[in-house]
């Protein structure tokens, strides 16, 4: 097991070298890891289906399933619900069910994304301080009204976007200053991270009661959708992004060897780390706008593909964005579930898994051979 | 002759002030509500009979207002502020509680108020500062030279603070239901020596409220209220619920609350799934009756298919208030206009 551990998880990664035989064999020899892609679509589909027939409203499992059938074209069969238990199904549960997906696999997919670009096992969206600058737009939008949209983009994923490439860009540039290594990076993020919570705290406080409680319920991270308008608005981004950041998985297996060796192979790291970032922080900003904050999803499940699957980014990206989505469906069912019928954040149960599995890859880390 | 009484003897120590007080109170209740309860004390009725009586009531005030604010003191307070003794009757209050405000200006201790926080912004003529009550800063309230000051819950260790500097402090929490609520004023009615005024505000109010609480159908409806997009609810375990509750009415909130703390947050196929006949949201939101009736999944909820989408004012029923009878006056009519519509 020590073997399998990513060099990236252990204390080599905080001293910056990244280069080692393992990564210029996974290079050289890559292949898709057939059982692991499997399995982690059989989890998408179980988390899917558990989602699907649990709830507050307790519809019953057979009503559901037969319901869910009867909408495969082909196929007719008598719905076993109400209209109001479709209602519920089709208009609540389901779009929800959807956002979960989405919203687990972009900040998976990113996750990977930023730890594979920084060359650094602990970044992550929420570390980063992204998720921060992302959720201080979004609270001035929500809050204030302010209006920051354009064309096709509502103000509330326009001005988290913006909040989130302020957050990254900054973390970036402080981290790019003389005498800086890897560990200054998250540093940075922790103090990005800082400065747009306060901002966002005295942004809380100017607030009336109704609006300040609106504002925390989205900061704890909640899977809320009005319909499917806002499952629509995020497929595009999800899509687009998510299939630039799979596309650049070569590009980050690349650069992790080193700037002059992917030079060598014809990749220009500078351009490489900017579309990789602008893509990973636009998935991010735009799951922040509509979810809130939910913490450790980017964090764990790229360390969880690695450490079960591959250490390649071609695999890590794909499958973390699979993982996240199977990880925030299941998850949410717990936030549907656990208080029913009242509401517990999903950014509690995500950060209540992801803290003690965070601690844990520490503790692994310092115990591993460097 | 209750009030005689009261005034005569000045409140030196708290308990018997407060009692005589909550007494007087408790009697003109029950008076309105049951004419011929012979057990009712026969001082009170003198406070709490109909028209004539008010009349003599006011008469008293004002031939005794000099000497309201200059004899019924020292009194002493108590809340979880402490223990206070007021030698004289405050002038410069801060109120650092909405609801406190109005009540202070509807007793008519308007005048003896120095500052209020910046959501007190009723009644008109309260003078609002930038004080928050949420996130009270110490030196901005002492910067207005308070001789009490009025709050709603203790943040910041402001009591402890202002204790330090022997400011007197009352805190006047937000009550959990229709009846703490009439302590609340009269704890405000004492402190200021406003206890005719405060007496005469709670039968009128008293009398109101039975009054609108009479106009609700005796059926029981499902009713929603919802504090935000979030899908918080009013639960019967806050002072809004307790009015739902008076009215006979089923809050679907109540099951999401099992640790009554009066405001749960629901999840959304819970509420379609309980099928409410009465949604109540109040106008702090920025979204209508109507935004609430096109949300995806509730066309089917009997609410909304019947167009019984309620707005209230969101400082009335949020604040335990001399404006709660108009909230329960709005609330009553629907539930009435539902009852005449059920077949």
């Amino acid at each position: 097991m020590a073997q399998a551990l990513d060099p990236a998880i252990g204390g080599s990664s905080l001293s910056g070298d990244e280069s080692n035989g393992e990564d210029r064999a996974s290079e050289r020899a890559f292949r898709l890891p057939l059982l692991g892609l499997v399995g982690v679509i059989a989890a998408v589909i179980v988390a899917a289906l558990i989602s699907a027939t649990q709830g507050a409203a307790g519809l019953p499992v057979g009503g559901v399933l037969t319901t869910l059938l009867d909408a495969v074209p082909g196929i007719n069969l008598e719905p076993g619900l109400d209209a109001r238990q479709q209602a519920i199904l089709t208009q609540i549960r389901l779009p929800r069910l959807v956002l979960g997906l989405l919203v687990g696999g972009a900040l998976g997919s990113a996750g990977a994304a930023y730890q594979g670009i920084f060359r650094n096992p602990l970044a992550d969206p929420y570390l980063l301080g992204v998720s921060a600058g992302a959720g201080l737009g979004a609270v001035l939008a929500i809050g204030f009204g302010l209006d920051l949209s354009w064309g096709p983009f509502g103000a509330v994923p326009a001005a988290a976007f913006v909040g989130a490439l302020l957050a990254v860009s900054g973390s970036a540039l402080i981290s790019r200053g003389p005498g800086s290594s890897p560990a200054t990076l998250l540093l940075a993020g922790v103090a990005m991270a800082a400065l747009f919570s306060a901002a966002q705290t005295y942004a809380l406080q100017r607030l009336s009661e109704t609006r300040a409680r609106e504002v925390l319920s989205w900061l704890f991270g909640q899977l809320q959708t009005n319909g499917w308008d806002q499952v629509l608005l995020l497929i595009p981004y999800v899509v687009i992004c998510g299939a630039i950041l799979v596309a650049y998985g070569r590009h980050l297996d690349v650069l992790r060897v080193g700037d002059a060796e992917a030079r060598a192979l014809g990749i220009d790291p500078t351009r490489s780390r900017i579309v990789v970032v602008v893509a990973a922080s636009l998935l991010t900003a735009a799951a922040v706008s509509v979810s809130g904050l939910i913490a450790f999803v980017g964090l764990v499940i790229p360390h969880v593909i690695r450490l079960l699957i591959s250490h390649s980014y071609r695999v890590i990206v794909p499958l973390s964005a699979l993982g996240g989505a199977a990880f925030l469906a299941f998850v949410d069912v717990g936030s549907r579930t656990l208080l029913a019928p009242a509401e517990l954040p999903v950014g509690v149960i995500t950060a209540f898994v992801g803290a003690p599995f965070f601690a844990f890859v520490l503790w692994r880390g310092r115990q591993a051979p460097s | 002759m209750n009030l005689r009484t009261t005034r005569a003897r000045p409140a030196r120590a708290l308990t018997p002030a407060v009692l005589a007080l909550a007494l007087l109170l408790t009697a003109c209740g029950a008076d309105d509500a049951t004419d011929d309860d012979a057990t009712e004390p026969g001082t009170s009725e003198d406070v709490a009979d109909d028209a004539p009586d008010d009349d003599a009531t006011e008469d008293a005030d004002e031939a005794t207002e000099d000497e309201a604010a200059a004899g019924d003191f020292p009194v002493t307070i108590e809340s979880e502020g402490g223990t206070w003794t007021l030698e004289e009757a405050p002038e410069r209050i801060v109120s650092l509680s909405p609801t406190a405000t109005e009540v202070l200006f509807a007793i008519g201790a308007g005048d003896q108020v120095e500052a209020v926080d910046q959501f007190s912004y009723y009644p008109e003529e309260a003078p609002v500062t930038d004080l928050s009550g949420f996130d009270p800063n110490i030196e901005a309230v002492t910067a207005y030279d308070p001789d009490l000051v009025v709050l709603s819950n203790d943040a910041n260790e402001l009591v402890a603070g202002l204790t330090s500097l022997e400011i007197p402090v009352l805190v006047s929490a937000a009550p959990a239901d229709i009846e703490s609520g009439f302590d609340t004023m009269a704890e405000l009615g004492l402190a200021t020596g406003r206890v005719d005024e405060t007496a005469t505000l709670v039968s009128e109010l008293r009398e109101e409220i039975d009054a609108a609480l009479a106009e609700a159908p005796d059926t029981a409806v499902r009713i929603y209220h919802e504090l935000d997009s979030t899908y918080f609810a009013a639960s019967s375990y806050g002072f809004v619920g307790d009015v739902y509750e008076q009215m006979g009415a089923i809050n679907i909130a109540d099951e999401g609350d099992p640790d009554q703390s009066g405001f749960p947050q629901l999840t959304e196929e819970f509420i379609v799934e309980a099928d409410p006949e009465l949604i109540v949201i109040t106008d702090e939101v920025d979204y209508t009756a109507d935004d609430v009736a096109d949300r995806s999944g509730w066309q089917d909820i009997t609410a909304v298919e019947q167009d019984n989408i309620v707005t209230v004012d969101s400082d009335i029923a949020s604040r335990w208030g001399p404006r709660l009878p108009q909230f329960i006056t709005t609330v009553a009519e629907a539930l009435s206009a539902i009852a005449a519509d059920a077949p």
